[in-house]
């Protein structure tokens, strides 16, 4: 996928929480999945709800509904696999969306001071304007940390 | 006539663990972190209250012949529903025994992944990583994730302050302490 062509627009995953679209950039996105069984155990951070299992990956599934739209998703079709950038590490993130996606391209607008942290900048589609998402403010987690899958015979000896 | 050593494919490090659980919730252990399991009843006689300020989750310490042990309410720790405790984990190389519901197996992992970065609070202590297991995620705790020092620090003032001469009488290490 070329996240740029010929004429300086790039491409964008459109995508919808509830009644509204928004967008990401499509270098960002990994994959579009079907709901698959979400895994719960205890703990304190805000906005993430379980984690899934993902081509043998275990991806956390961060709830951005509630920031987004107001309110939670009530009805789930998808998750959206998203590349979620940690200092000079990545990682998968899933962001559960209420319909199927689609891949467009457009010209972006940058955002202003006035924009909230979360939105990278705008773009117009279907006669309708459209917030492109920063995924790295929108997901919770620390600025920069490493974070990968590794054999524990190799684990051990990193620690 | 010397022949090379067949070639080997390099062995799978493996890790032995125990399954737990914690108010119905599983966790797991590596099991050469567990120097013991015993029941709540084998424990009552070695046991005392203790209480200490903003620490809920200890109620009790356990008399070892060169050290205290504090009996950690797994459920309270992790913010769980509270269940009454059947066994303890006596935790090596630590202060804590911890309090669970019952085992639910011993297994073998593989791979340990990392807490996704995504989780970002006290999670990161409590926990090693996250296993794969029979297509279920089940979190590995961290044995030193149960107490910080701080909390030892404040659990030993209290247990100098007089409480750890206190039998414990009036409840038993599993019973059920509603947060006040």
């Amino acid at each position: 996928m070329n996240p740029r062509n010929d004429l300086g627009s790039q491409s964008f995953v459109l995508l919808r929480l509830g009644d509204r679209r928004f967008a990401m950039v499509a270098s960002q996105i990994a994959e579009l999945v079907a709901p698959s069984r979400i895994f719960r155990f205890p703990h304190r951070t805000q906005g993430v709800e379980g984690v899934i299992l993902r081509r043998g990956r275990i991806v956390p599934v961060c709830e951005v509904s509630e920031k987004l739209i107001g309110k939670n998703l009530l009805t789930r079709r998808f998750y959206l696999i998203a590349v979620r950038n940690y200092g000079e590490k990545s990682e998968w993130v899933a962001l559960p969306v209420t319909g199927e996606c689609e891949l467009i391209a457009a010209e972006m607008s940058p955002a202003t001071e006035a924009d909230a942290p979360y939105v990278a900048g705008w773009i117009s589609y279907d006669g309708n304007v459209i917030e492109v998402l920063n995924i790295d403010a929108l997901t919770p987690g620390p600025v920069s940390a490493p974070s990968v899958c590794v054999p524990l015979e190799m684990q051990e000896a990193t620690t | 006539m010397q022949f090379p050593a067949p070639s080997k494919s390099p062995a799978l490090r493996t890790e032995q663990i125990i399954l737990f659980r914690v108010s119905g919730q599983l966790f797991a252990v590596s099991s050469g972190s567990v120097q013991e399991v015993r029941s709540v009843d084998s424990l009552a006689g070695s046991a005392a209250e203790i209480t200490a300020p903003g620490l809920k989750k200890v109620r009790h310490i356990v008399r070892r012949s060169d050290k205290s042990l504090f009996v950690v309410n797994g459920a309270l720790h992790f913010g769980l529903p509270v269940t009454p405790g059947l066994l303890v984990l006596v935790l090596r190389r630590t202060r804590t025994a911890l309090l669970i519901d019952g085992i639910e197996k011993m297994s073998t992992m593989t791979i340990l992944q990392a807490l996704p970065q995504a989780f970002c609070n006290e999670e990161r202590a409590w926990y090693r990583g996250l296993t794969a297991l029979d297509q279920n995620v089940v979190p590995v705790v961290n044995p030193e994730g149960f107490l910080t020092s701080e909390e030892i620090v404040v659990l030993e003032q209290s247990q100098n302050s007089g409480v750890s001469g206190a039998k414990t009488a009036g409840s038993s290490i599993g019973s059920v302490h509603e947060p006040a």
